[in-house]
């Protein structure tokens, strides 16, 4: 597999996929905007990903790890009875639960512990809000043998401690987060200020395409083996691109993993799905592109939830792999050109996507997805039955099953 | 000569002191500040999300917010600071998101009829000047740039280049509040920083008591305190002026007694 900006055909002159600009910025958004104790290391980490781009070595060493301890490629699956219950477009998944840990999370973490281990640290850091992100950490961290911290919300800590259990089995330090509000956000500053004060021998594994240049980018990087196989695989069993592409994003980077190797491809549509909560039009939501505005806040500019005086407000959503209140900088640059187009789903209608799947295919998906699924059924109704949507299936659902069956009033 | 050149040109070194603004009775609590004898005034903008500052700060803004304080509360508080003291040097200190939310420009222009003479912003580096450096400018603003020991001989240039006022030498790598550095490498630092730039520079993040205040000044053009003065807002709340009054003191007659 090639690397990065290369793969699938070197892009056009007026491409989407050349951005970010050398200093990291997508259009208006991105950047760099972390304190100066950091700036030296980001800039030290932009020219190790560099050369290990041009690595053979290093992309031998990603790819084998992804076939043999991942499990990819991941299977594209034509969901023929899903299909046939919505009346419309032909739906397949890319699926990404299948993979080890059970989410995309764990793409990113082999690459940048990779990166982390060129780089000659020794400590890995990562914060995490449901602990998928914080699982596939400890897991990588195990693999390699590395001393790993993570930092979780206080409340997160106990609603998720099936999460925390596993992160501890894999042999990572769980902190509670109660700065704050103790929730994704806070975990994330509490893990900027351990990185800020450890810069010497820590690397932050970032579990979203945000952040300081150039994380957004090379999450995007190592995420995009989900897009470029699916690219192939499309070509493969039908011979041609689906019309549609579609992702739940919380930060983003399951949806510009999937979306990116097609950006240049004018037929092929693209929908990114964020989390309506209780509805866009009061404030307990998680959509930061259709409910927020333009801000800087854990290293980029991008949209937030923010108020008029730009404090950050809290997200809500059912799932709390979606429940941030920013979301990656190339998202903010690719709702802006108008190439990505965006809408919500609450949490009523992921709830009935993720019931429909359990009963249509067999197949239990995280709440994340659920929300893109819920998507995919709006749309697919309106489509001809020739016509093809290719949604990521980026979790499984094992990790949801005790909040759905609260709100289904159902006690296990 | 601005307000805080004329701060930095005293004939001992400077005490720069750092209180979050809306955390108790903050105009009492800045008179205190000066009557105990501080050089330059740091003011604390809150913000929901402090990256770079330890509990102490972390709880201050919580405090603030928690009241209810908005930018106009700030950008007032200053206002009126300065129709009481018409000579001492105001910063404003805090992160980028509240400083641009409504336009760089607005920020600049508000904070300048504030009688506002400097802003220090956590998280614009100098790659993204861009983002707020030109408007504080333009608005006769200094923007305060910080350097820290990782800030390699290679970077230094660019940021002293474009920071005005001083230069804030953050002494530990790490949020404020926490341990202190050696003095040893505070004294290597500013001198290298020095050799770089015409500005003066100010030393902050770990310094609490009137020794280590005095062993800095040896060394450097400035002295920060933030944390130990937040503290004790945080402990004496609407009693915290006689508190603050008498820590300042204690730390300007250390900073004035070094050299």
């Amino acid at each position: 597999m090639n690397h990065g900006k290369s793969d699938p055909a070197s892009p056009p002159a007026n491409s989407y996929r050349q951005m970010p600009d050398s200093r990291g910025h997508f259009g208006d958004y991105g950047g760099r905007y972390v304190a100066e104790t950091l700036m030296p290391l980001v800039l030290e980490l932009e020219r190790e990903y560099r050369k290990a781009q041009a690595d053979p070595a290093f992309q031998r060493e990603f790819d084998d790890l992804l076939e043999h301890y991942v499990g990819r490629p991941s299977p594209l699956y034509h969901a023929e009875r899903l299909s046939e219950a919505l009346g419309g477009a032909q739906v397949w998944f890319k699926r990404d639960e299948l993979n080890h840990t059970g989410a995309h999370k764990i793409n990113n973490c082999i690459g940048q512990i990779l990166l982390a281990i060129r780089m000659g640290k020794t400590r890995i850091i990562a914060e995490t809000g449901a602990g998928q992100h914080g699982v596939a950490t400890a897991t990588v961290c195990a693999r390699f043998g590395l001393p790993c911290v993570i930092y979780m919300g206080a409340e997160d800590v106990q609603r998720q401690s099936p999460n925390v259990f596993r992160m501890k089995l894999l042999g990572a330090e769980v902190v509670p987060v109660t700065s704050g509000r103790g929730t994704l956000k806070d975990a994330m500053n509490e893990g900027l200020r351990d990185w800020v004060a450890n810069v010497h021998d820590t690397f932050y594994i970032i579990g979203t395409a945000a952040g300081p240049h150039p994380y957004p980018e090379l999450v995007r990087d190592f995420q995009s083996v989900i897009g470029k196989e699916a690219r192939a695989q499309m070509q493969d069993r039908i011979g041609r691109l689906p019309d549609l592409l579609v992702a739940a994003i919380g930060g983003g980077s399951n949806a510009l993993g999937l979306f990116h190797p097609f950006l240049d491809d004018p037929d092929v549509k693209m929908l990114g799905v964020e989390a309506a909560g209780h509805g866009l039009d009061g404030d307990e939501h998680a959509a930061s592109l259709l409910g927020g505005f333009p801000g800087v806040l854990h290293g980029n500019k991008t949209y937030l939830l923010q108020d008029e005086d730009g404090q950050i407000t809290e997200g809500h959503s059912i799932s709390a792999g979606l429940d941030y209140p920013g979301i990656g900088p190339e998202h903010a640059w690719l709702k802006d050109t108008g190439r990505v187009e965006y809408t919500a789903i609450t949490d009523e209608e992921a709830l009935e996507a993720f019931q429909l799947l359990c009963r249509t295919e067999g197949i239990i998906p995280a709440l994340e997805p659920s929300h893109a699924i819920a998507a995919v059924a709006k749309r697919a109704k309106d489509m001809p039955k020739d016509s093809v949507i290719l949604a990521n299936l980026c979790g499984r659902g094992d990790k949801d099953i005790f909040t759905v069956a609260e709100r289904l009033g159902v006690e296990i | 000569m601005t307000r805080l050149s004329n701060a930095f040109a005293k004939p001992h070194p400077a005490l720069v002191t750092f209180i979050t603004a809306g955390d108790g009775d903050t105009a009492a609590n800045l008179d205190a500040l000066v009557e105990g004898g501080a050089d330059v005034i740091e003011l604390g903008m809150p913000f929901t999300d402090p990256m770079a500052d330890g509990p102490a700060i972390q709880q201050a803004n919580i405090r603030s917010l928690g009241k209810g304080t908005t930018t106009a509360d700030v950008l007032r508080i200053a206002t009126e600071f300065r129709q009481r003291h018409a000579q001492v040097p105001l910063v404003l200190m805090g992160y980028a998101n509240p400083m641009v939310r409504r336009g760089p420009e607005w920020f600049a222009t508000a904070a300048s009829d504030a009688g506002v003479d400097g802003v220090i912003c956590v998280d614009v580096p100098p790659e993204e000047d861009d983002a707020l450096g030109p408007a504080l400018r333009d608005a006769g603003i200094a923007p305060i740039r910080l350097a820290t020991p990782t800030t390699d001989d290679k970077r230094l240039p660019a940021v002293v280049e474009g920071s005005e006022g001083f230069l804030y030498y953050v002494a530990v790598a790490g949020i404020t509040g926490m341990q202190q550095a050696a003095i040893e490498s505070i004294e290597a630092n500013v001198a290298r920083i020095k050799g770089a730039t015409e500005i003066p520079v100010a030393v902050g993040f770990g310094v609490r008591t009137p020794e280590q205040a005095g062993a800095i000044a040896r060394v450097a053009d400035g002295v920060v305190v933030g944390s130990a003065l937040v503290e004790l807002v945080a402990e004496h709340g609407n009693d915290a002026p006689g508190r603050l009054r008498e820590l300042t003191a204690a730390l300007a007659g250390a900073v004035r007694g070094a050299r």
